[in-house]
């Protein structure tokens, strides 16, 4: 009897972490959409759409889907957030008609993506801007100011103390404590991870060497699961500063850092701010591929230089039989300016309009 | 089979359906175990080989970069760790609560007790990952700058902080999990103690202490080892609560209060939604280790307990 209820439980305890392991971006600001399906016409198709991938755009992935089912009696759309890579690996096999993913297809799942759109291409198409910010603890502080080089040695471990040199100087009239500086980063790999220290890596220079990557190589600090394990962190460890995404750092309303853009001015994080790293990126994909090489040292002014850009990645011909339409309708629906009009309420910033015009045509030629 | 009683005649029906369904059923477990092992060992191989680092002897965990550096030490230090502080805080609490919940509550008393103690068995383990890493992690952490500041000179207990993420926290929120199963069996055996064997103890003038000592636990030992062993298979195999309170640093250290730890199911759990091909591959050889370390420690307790066995029947 004993043993049967163990087993019993394990079950509970496996589904229970199965659902937490999507790592969870659970939660959902209120956005107004009331108006926004009424608007414009939505290019509605029936059917059923398994998507699956970053957990990133989950929230902005829960309201479109809401909207376009609202709208479009007799469609279906489902998006797991199972994380970049499985999204992909489920995209691949066939089992995904499209993935969400924080980066573009790299060159060695390309031609596997390919394959499964029979020989045709599988583009990247940016959706969601999301700002990472960089959220600190720190009592008596709330208008912490950070060049890339600071922020670069705060996280390697080579600043440890809140008064440090750097940080003061960065911070004219603003008096520091001594206490030590808790970094805090995630334990799991992750697309925040990658854009975060692709930033570093491109901003900082010589300051940061631990190169870019989805996973943390940097010694010391504390691992948290997901943004919202990194966020619950900082939060309850005065002294401690971490990256997430923005409305991680909203919902535990904690203070987030202005950094010092390629111009020189220390930015606060806003939407704006972030759609204008973006605007000022350049556009490496060919045909209807819209991969987005970020600008991480942007001189544009008044740009918030540490984003992210999240994709969905779908096959431009030849995709999963029978829902081209559905595919074509809903990702007409987000990247359309009520889709995109829906971001700033859930903590995204939206596509600027050069890049939001390149990927409607490529959602347009879809076939 | 054939009993005397029976009727011997062939194809008695119920008897053969019933026989075949059981061996069926039997050899079920064994062609588990062994797909299981088959595919363990088949997706680990490409993984394994592509690996440029000694999967042995290796601490960091990259397996989704170019090239793949990649190792079991440390996160496999801290399945150890974690599960050695579990079982070192646990069974003594649990062998005072079932010794009292046997021979010392009163009925009522014990039946509520004893029903709690079931209850706690059936929260599931992200419950506990989530209170350990929201609440449990202040008065631990309150803990440790203790310890630090006292014990310091411990290696143990060495380090400049931050505390609280660490193997201590991991191993009591771990602690608490494995003490229902230890518990509730251990009092199950201690109750089928014979009463002979008892009262022979108690009227050669044994206190109730001399009592428990000369009588049930002798007599519980190997019920107590195997409850034992079966709370550290749930320690060494527990996933999302450690997942959640442990402090992801990947390194062998046998300080047990500076943020840090990992361990290989937490890694898994951790790992598995952005994992490429290799990463997977090379999850699943973690998988496989964890599995031969349970294996191990599975077939160290029913040898335990087959000698302890021999002992007290030939004794008998």
């Amino acid at each position: 009897m004993k043993l049967q209820r163990q087993g019993t439980v394990a079950v509970v305890a496996l589904t229970a972490s199965l659902a937490l392991g999507a790592c969870g971006t659970d939660n959902p600001t209120d956005a107004t959409v009331g108006g926004a399906g009424v608007a414009q016409a939505i290019n509605c198709a029936t059917g059923t759409l398994n998507a699956q991938g970053s957990s990133a755009q989950k929230n902005a992935m829960d309201e479109w889907r809401k909207n376009y089912q609202q709208q479009c009696s007799g469609s279906t759309i489902n998006y797991e957030p199972t994380g970049s890579g499985a999204g992909v690996q489920a995209f691949i096999s066939g089992t995904a008609d499209f993935a969400g993913s924080d980066t573009a297809l790299t060159s060695a799942q390309q031609p596997q993506a390919n394959s499964r759109c029979g020989g045709n291409p599988a583009v990247n198409l940016p959706m969601v801007v999301g700002p990472i910010a960089v959220a600190y603890n720190l009592s008596g502080v709330d208008n912490l100011q950070l060049k890339p080089t600071t922020l670069a040695g705060i996280f390697s471990g080579d600043i440890k103390q809140w008064d440090d040199d750097a940080i003061k100087s960065d911070n004219p009239g603003v008096s520091l404590p001594s206490s030590t500086i808790q970094t805090v980063h995630r334990s799991d790999e992750s697309g925040t991870t990658g854009n975060f220290t692709n930033y570093l890596t491109a901003a900082a220079g010589s300051s940061w060497t631990f190169g870019a990557g989805q996973a943390w190589k940097a010694p010391g600090g504390t691992g948290s699961k997901g943004s919202d394990g990194v966020a619950q962190s900082v939060k309850s460890t005065d002294g401690s500063i971490g990256y997430m995404e923005q409305s991680f750092a909203e919902n535990a309303g904690l203070n987030m850092a202005k950094i010092q853009n390629g111009a020189g001015q220390f930015q606060e994080l806003t939407p704006e701010a972030a759609s204008k790293t973006i605007e000022g990126s350049p556009v490496t994909g060919s045909g209807n591929d819209v991969t987005v090489n970020i600008d991480y040292a942007t001189k544009a002014s008044g740009a918030y230089p540490i984003v992210l850009v999240t994709y969905e990645i779908v096959c431009s011909k030849g995709g999963p039989s029978g829902k081209t339409a559905l595919i074509k309708g809903f990702l007409n629906y987000t990247a359309s300016s009520d889709g995109q009009g829906l971001l700033n309420g859930l903590g995204y910033a939206p596509l600027p309009g050069n890049v939001q015009s390149r990927v409607q045509s490529s959602v347009n030629n879809i076939s | 089979m054939a009993g005397g009683f029976l009727p011997r005649r062939k194809g008695f029906g119920a008897e053969r359906a019933f026989s075949t369904v059981t061996l069926l059923a039997g050899a079920m477990v064994l062609v588990i175990i062994v797909a299981i092992t088959v595919f363990l060992i088949a997706k680990a191989i490409p993984a394994l080989q592509a690996d440029t680092a000694n999967f042995i002897t290796e601490t960091d965990w990259f397996p989704n970069q170019e090239p793949p550096v990649f190792g079991i030490a440390a996160i496999a230090w801290g399945t150890l760790v974690t599960s050695v502080i579990a079982l070192l805080v646990a069974v003594p609490v649990a062998l005072g609560i079932a010794l009292y919940l046997s021979h010392y509550a009163n009925r009522r008393i014990a039946d509520t007790f004893g029903f709690l103690i079931d209850l706690l068995a059936a929260v599931p383990s992200v419950v506990f990952g989530l209170w350990g890493f929201i609440v449990f992690i202040e008065p631990v952490r309150t803990f440790s700058v203790w310890l630090n500041k006292y014990f310091g000179w411990l290696p143990f207990f060495d380090g400049t902080g931050p505390f609280g993420r660490s193997f201590m926290l991991g191993g009591l929120v771990l602690a608490i999990m494995v003490l229902p199963i230890i518990t509730a069996l251990s009092r199950e055996v201690f109750l089928q103690t014979p009463t002979a064997d008892e009262e022979a103890a108690l009227s050669l003038g044994a206190t109730r202490w001399e009592m428990i000592r000369t009588a049930v636990l002798p007599y519980g030992r190997a019920g107590v080892i195997a409850s034992v062993m079966l709370g550290l298979g749930r320690a060494l195999g527990e996933t999302i609560a450690l997942a959640l309170t442990l402090g992801f640093i990947n390194e062998i250290t046998v300080n047990v209060i500076q943020n840090g730890g990992n361990s290989i199911a937490a890694n898994i759990a951790n790992g598995f939604g952005e994992a490429g091909d290799i990463g997977r591959g090379a999850l699943i050889a973690s998988g496989l280790v964890l599995f031969a370390i349970t294996l191990v420690v599975n077939a160290a307790a029913r040898v335990i307990i087959y000698r302890r066995r021999e002992f007290t029947e030939s004794a008998a």
